[in-house]
């Protein structure tokens, strides 16, 4: 049987107040299995009665160790690793990673690809927040909301799987383009999405906008001042419900985001209710991106043609010797990579999420490091909820909306 | 702020989900009942054959290569037209994949040359151990279309000799 360690006052001196030492103040564990975590985090909590002095976040129980199997693989399998990265936003994981490969390789995407990947990761990004406000208001005892959230998710989750066959991790968008074109049923499955779901949101609305009780719970609690949160990286809607016009796809534009008209929801306040307004105005923002992406969705290819990154497609492989050269060589050695050093980053549900590759000539990405945005925005919580009730900390900690395969990888 | 705002708020909360008593659940009674999976959706694999009845697989562990989980394991054997697995010259005398590991990702069909493995669309792989989650070739290949066709058999010689086939584009 395993040793239990004992563990004393003394190793965690550093961290807490000098009244904890006397006895003044308790210690205490929330998580690593708790439900209100999202995840397996371990929040030591240094309590006065029922007001929290100090809170210190312990992060790692869910590391799987992404960034170094995907240094194991060629940049076409790895891929696969960084579904499993945020698994709330995984297009966007694919997206991002897409992104860096083809700027790493110089890559060309065909139109079409680029206008199917928006509407995807904006769907992936109503999906997120659907979760999102789902936990939010399960977390603050609305639990009604939680059952309505899935359900539109389910919507989403499907379109997910009917182009890509998985709900969740689809891998659906690969360097170069997509995996196959979107079937005939994806424009109908969109549009009805677009028709409902506003209506949708507008009843979330009436459950959580003006409730007394839901306004009691977050006005005022965990504020954010923009210096703060600008020190500490934050990102996302988090940012800018502190009052911070940051949002990469407008200030960085890539796969076409700056054709479309779309505006970045901002508030000053910077308390739980902001970041949970901030996110309920996003739903409607992004719906209208899909709507224009899909309005103009441009026909064509839907992955680039050339043959030394991307498999020749089926069609080819049966007829030509070269095609199944090519197809041969890059699904067992891969393409490589120039020497060189890349970061790219898109704005993902909860913020930057950036992907670092450093290709060392060969098949294999020598180094991937991921900038990931739940762990950065989780380093603020322990400045925001000093001083605040342990009830209010399940809400603060919910409306920075953190990911633990984010943070851990 | 009116006094009643906050009630009315309330009220207004409660009659939204008030109203969904009376709205048809969408939820299904699963396993009774089952959602249809999509066209696309990538379940437990099968091994297809020909409409002859000969394996498609030939045996080239690009599947093997292609696998980012290193879920599948493939040992190529020869043919001959009097013991004839599959057209061409070899056939997969072993081919096992580790449902455990497997993450279904897809990337084995897309990387088959011969539209040999394929996901299907069983979803409901469950096992009481470890060894039982290894499928041998028996529980992947799908059956003989009719029983005269089954692998090996003895065929005319000269005529199985092309192991990549003319294939088209996937739709669905
Ligand atoms: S689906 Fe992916 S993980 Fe599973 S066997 Fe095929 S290539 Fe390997
Ligand atoms: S299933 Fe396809 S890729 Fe795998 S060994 Fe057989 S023919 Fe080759």
């Amino acid at each position: 049987m395993a040793q239990i360690e004992e563990v004393s006052i003394e190793q965690y001196k550093h961290l807490v107040s000098e009244r904890a030492l006397t006895g003044e103040t308790m210690l205490l564990n929330m998580g690593p299995q708790h439900p209100s975590t999202h995840g397996v985090l371990r929040l030591l909590l240094e309590l006065d009665g029922e007001v929290i002095v100090n809170a210190i976040p312990d992060i790692g129980f869910l590391h799987t160790g992404v960034e170094k199997n995907m240094e194991a693989k060629t940049y076409q399998k790895a891929e696969v690793m960084c579904d499993r990265l945020d698994y709330m936003n995984t297009v966007g994981n694919n997206l991002s990673y897409c992104l860096a490969v083809e700027k790493l390789v110089d890559l060309d995407v065909p139109e079409r690809a680029q206008a199917i990947r928006v509407v995807l990761t904006e769907l992936q990004r109503i999906a997120s927040h659907l979760v999102w406000v789902g936990t939010f208001g399960l977390d603050l005892a609305a639990m009604s909301m939680f059952l309505y959230a899935f359900r539109e998710r389910e919507l989403i989750l499907d379109i997910l799987e009917l182009c890509s066959g998985q709900r969740m991790m689809t891998t659906y968008i690969r360097p170069g383009g997509l995996w196959r074109d979107v079937p005939v049923e994806f424009e109908a499955a969109v549009r009805n999405f677009i028709k409902i779901f506003p209506k949708r949101v507008d009843e979330y609305e009436n459950l959580l906008t003006k409730n007394p009780i839901f306004l009691d719970r977050l006005l005022g609690i965990g504020k954010l001042t923009k210096e703060t949160a600008l020190s500490h990286g934050v990102t996302g809607p988090s940012l800018r419900a502190s009052g911070v016009n940051w949002d990469l796809r407008k200030a960085r534009p890539y796969s076409g985001y700056e054709q479309y008209d779309f505006n970045v929801p901002v508030r000053t306040e910077g308390d739980t209710y902001a970041r949970y307004l901030v996110r309920i105005q996003e739903f409607r923002e992004s719906l209208k991106i899909v709507e224009q992406a899909l309005n103009k969705l441009p026909m064509g290819p839907v992955r680039s043609d050339n043959r030394k990154f991307v498999p020749p497609p089926r069609s080819e492989i049966g007829v030509s010797m070269e095609s199944l050269i090519h197809h041969f060589k890059l699904w067992t050695e891969g393409f490589p990579a120039p020497k060189a050093s890349i970061y790219s980053a898109v704005e993902s549900p909860r913020g930057e999420l950036g992907v670092y590759l450093e290709g060392d000539g060969g098949p294999k990405p020598y180094r991937v490091h991921w900038r990931t945005p739940s762990f950065d925005n989780l380093s603020v919580i322990p400045k925001i909820v000093k001083g605040h009730l342990v009830a209010d900390l399940v809400g603060i900690l919910a409306s920075i909306d953190i990911v633990l395969g984010d943070i851990d990888r | 702020m009116s006094v009643l705002e906050p009630v009315v708020e309330l009220v207004r909360g409660l009659g939204q989900t008030f109203r969904y008593l009376f709205d048809r659940p969408v939820t299904y009674q699963y396993p009774e009942q089952k959602r249809e999976v999509r066209p696309r959706f990538r379940g437990r694999h099968v091994l297809k054959r020909y409409d002859n009845g000969l394996e498609k697989c030939i045996g080239c562990s690009l599947c093997a290569a292609a696998c980012p989980a290193d879920a599948i394991f493939v040992e190529a054997s020869e043919n001959t037209d009097e013991k004839r697995f599959s057209p061409g010259e070899r056939y997969a005398s072993t081919y096992e994949i580790n449902m455990l590991r497997c993450i279904y990702c897809g990337f084995c069909e897309d990387a088959c040359p011969t539209e040999a493995i394929v996901l299907g669309d069983n979803y409901e792989l469950s096992f009481t151990d470890r060894r039982s989650a290894i499928y041998p070739k028996e529980m992947l290949l799908e059956p003989v279309p009719t029983v005269d066709m089954t692998t090996p058999r003895k065929v005319e010689t000269g005529v199985y000799k092309r192991s990549v086939p003319e294939m088209k584009d996937p739709t669905d």
